[in-house]
């Protein structure tokens, strides 16, 4: 049985993305006897071709995919040039678990009351330094150029490739590369970006191909940050999938293979851009110029990662204000009142999608966890390394969500299935793998063997071994895996919405349905709860522990 | 190699640990040869540097040699053949450089997790055990609160208890400061001839050699 778990976990993970690709392809081309398309046609994608704005579309998905990842990437690596542990760093690390676990959405919501024309910053500025009385006429969001899109995405970005690029340093002594660069006369930053930026780049290559496909197809995001008439190519293909009329299935079928289409081209370019900026990279560190820049760099380093920080905590903020404002008139910074009216009106119909996204959380970051930890036990007993396939769990972190979505939605439909739970949460599995298994792969292999020889020693079997000494002595990095788990699953919306066909309702796909009503106090109720509920599995992966193991020390340490 | 003292037991002597032309490779690269009977309370002492395989051949009469070394003979305890069985069950225990006390578990829930033979009086043992090394009253602590010398007892004690067939030491004491080095290996040794089984020290300290009082062997 164990020695089927990486199989397990690597069908379980390719089946869905490949399958789902594969049954894009026939509706996209007109033939999906369900709906009565018996014939191949290229009639979809005529019909693509002609809705009106589509270029737009496809350009902005492609360059919001672009400038996101690369700006997120040059203010993560301009940052990491300057630290220095100080305490602004130590600061911005601690932050940077919890920045990461606030869901998309949220961080969205929160992103929009802060820039919004009638948001808090014009709030704070008005009327003061701006002289508005009133919200300026700006299209502050949702701009045609998708600009508070990817602003957005960038913020919410950063800690991801922050935290994984610090996972990726110690290995690589960026300390003493730095020193050896100086004492040859470099400046510090100038000698990090000349030592250390190319071994790390790419240590985090495939968590930066994660965040473009992610960037060039996000659906919640762009509906909330992204631009209308046209919106983002994810966006419109969601939209025509739950259009009633259903033959606007085969229209959407189609669009989901464009937007393969695009991830996969901006996935190319940005190869394209790698090769061309190492080229050039490699001529800049080869000529020697130790002084230039430094001073830049440092200043930029850190203002723009202060802002980033400061941005989505501000958000949080925002939210919190609005979903406990009374009468608020626009250029007041704060609200005339408090008043809990809007968390009593909504709580009644909080509860029920709130057991949902708690059910289907748990039920996903359990199942990946017990797949993970099957799948390294595995390996520690054949001892030997993992088999290779297993980079196929970045699969679905490199496929458009909407892409192979569809797919399944359309396979389930042919099948007769009706939404059923147990999809929902196969699909939301694909997500919380790959990240428990990235969380969990260090501290199993780091773990002392000894002390399963010990246990051995003693008379135990490799089973009674794995219950009695390993897991109770891993329950730290096995709880923080499951809080991980638990906040990627709130935050996904697409595979909820797509594969729960409406039934299956959760606090996000609850929170994003309400950016189009634009009642804010209400959003912001929502958007908090969504915002909120990750922290409930970080904070008993925090105290579990402490609890059972408050009489032993050893335990605390670990 | 060479051998310096001791004697060569008879065949499939009761209570005997006999190592049977047993070789270690690495690689295809030779480490060590072996032939030796020890006998119940009887110590076979192995010296050498470090890389010379004396922990690899530990590992091999328990039953975890890692794959990439390769080996070749028989590991017969009392009689029984116990070359290539699950480390559960060869009936062989371990004492490591560090005590390796299970840190989620009190003093007395560590020397209870080996405990063999019967449930009911299993408290008394283990109450009567620690006393037997100056720890009474010790059972309920947190391990992680002993001294090191206090841990080093605990974890003879869980081997004790353990009721091993034989004893693998692999330089248990190399991580002690001088005295305590002293009073601890006192304390093991004694408590080794107690159990009348044979063991095998690994090490490459001659005062441990020269108190095990058994075969010398010295691997270059």
């Amino acid at each position: 049985m164990l020695r089927l778990a990486p199989w397990i976990i690597v069908l379980s993970l390719v089946l869905p993305v490949v399958g789902g690709t594969l049954f894009t392809v026939p509706p996209a081309f007109g033939y999906l006897p369900v709906l009565g398309g018996d014939d191949w046609s290229f009639r979809p994608w005529l019909e693509l071709a002609a809705t009106p704005g589509i270029l737009r579309s496809v350009a902005v998905s492609f360059s919001s995919g672009l400038l996101a990842t690369g700006l997120a990437l040059i203010i993560v690596f301009l940052f990491l040039s300057t630290i220095a542990n100080t305490r602004f760093d130590r600061w911005i690390q601690r932050l940077v678990s919890p920045l990461l676990s606030i869901p998309h959405a949220a961080a969205a919501f929160g992103f929009a009351f802060l820039v919004a024309p009638s948001g808090l910053l014009l709030r704070w500025l008005s009327p003061s330094l701006t002289g508005f009385e009133r919200p300026p006429d700006w299209l502050l969001l949702n701009d045609p150029f998708g600009m508070s899109l990817i602003s957005g995405l960038v913020v919410k970005e950063i800690p991801f490739l922050l935290l994984v690029s610090l996972a990726g340093l110690p290995q690589l002594n960026a300390g003493q590369r730095v020193m050896l660069a100086r004492s040859l006369g470099y400046l510090p930053r100038v000698a990090w970006f000349k030592t250390v930026a190319p071994a790390l780049y790419p240590l985090i290559r495939l968590p930066v191909y994660a965040v473009l496909a992610f960037a060039t197809s996000t659906v919640d995001v762009a509906m909330i940050l992204g631009p209308n008439l046209p919106s983002t190519l994810s966006v419109q293909v969601v939209h025509w999938f739950n259009d009633p009329d259903l033959s606007r299935r085969f229209l959407a079928s189609a669009g989901a293979l464009l937007q393969l289409l695009v991830t996969a081209s901006t996935l190319s370019v940005w190869w394209g851009l790698e090769k061309l900026i190492g080229t050039g990279f490699n001529a800049w560190v080869a000529g020697g110029n130790r002084q230039r820049f430094d001073g830049t760099l440092w200043l930029a380093g850190r203002g723009l990662m202060l802002i980033a920080t400061l941005l989505p905590v501000l958000g949080l903020f925002a939210l919190a204000l609005n979903s406990v404002a009374g009468f608020w008139r626009f250029p007041d910074a704060w609200p005339g009142s408090i008043t809990l009216s809007h968390w009593l009106q909504a709580l009644p119909d909080l509860a029920r999608p709130f057991w949902m996204t708690m059910v289907i959380a748990t039920a996903a970051s359990v199942l990946a966890v017990a797949m993970v930890l099957a799948a390294l036990e595995h390996e520690q007993r054949r001892n030997r390394p993992a088999t290779r396939a297993l980079w196929l769990l970045y699969l679905p972190l490199l496929v458009p969500q909407v892409g192979f979505l569809s797919g399944i939605t359309v396979l389930s439909q042919m099948a007769g299935q009706a939404p059923a739970l147990w999809v929902v949460v196969w699909a939301h599995l694909l997500f919380v793998l790959p990240y428990v298994y990235l969380t969990l792969v260090e501290p199993y292999r780091r773990f002392d063997f000894r002390w399963i020889i010990l246990g051995r020693s003693l008379g135990l079997s490799v089973n009674q071994a794995f219950w009695r000494i390993r897991l109770p002595m891993m329950l730290r990095p096995v709880l923080t895996a499951m809080a991980l788990g638990v906040a990627i699953s709130v935050s996904l919306y697409l595979p909820t919405q797509m594969l729960g066909g409406g039934r299956i309702v959760t606090v996000t796909t609850e929170a994003v349905a309400l950016s189009s009503g634009g009642d804010r106090r209400l959003i912001g109720v929502w958007a908090m709860v969504q915002a909120i509920t990750p922290f409930i599995g970080f904070l008993l992966a925090l105290l579990i522990p402490r609890l059972l193991w408050k009489e032993r020390r050893g335990m605390q340490a670990l | 190699m060479e051998r310096t003292s001791g004697h060569a037991g008879p065949l499939a002597e009761a209570g005997c640990l006999q190592l049977q032309d047993v070789a270690l490779e690495l690689h295809g690269h030779h480490l060590l040869h072996l032939n030796e009977t020890i006998s119940p309370g009887g110590v076979l002492t192995v010296m050498g540097p470090s890389g010379s395989g004396k922990s690899t051949l530990l590992a091999w009469i328990a039953g975890f040699m890692s794959p990439s070394f390769h080996a070749t003979g028989r590991a017969i305890l009392d009689g029984e053949d116990i070359t290539g069985r699950p480390a559960e069950k060869t009936g062989v225990g371990l004492l490591f450089q560090d005590p390796l006390l299970f840190p989620h578990l009190s003093v007395a829930g560590n020397v209870r997790f080996g405990a063999r033979g019967g449930k009911d009086d299993v408290a008394e043992r283990v109450e009567n055990a620690l006393a037997s090394v100056g720890l009474a009253g010790f059972g309920h602590r947190d391990p992680e609160t002993l001294s090191g010398g206090q841990r080093a007892r605990v974890a003879l004690v869980r081997l004790i208890l353990s009721r091993p067939r034989a004893i693998l030491l692999d330089e248990p004491f190399s991580k002690l400061d001088t005295p305590l080095r002293r009073e601890l290996r006192a304390v093991v040794f004694e408590h080794l001839r107690q159990q009348n089984v044979p063991a095998v020290l690994v090490t490459h300290d001659q005062e441990d050699a020269d108190a095990a009082g058994g075969i010398i062997v010295t691997i270059d």
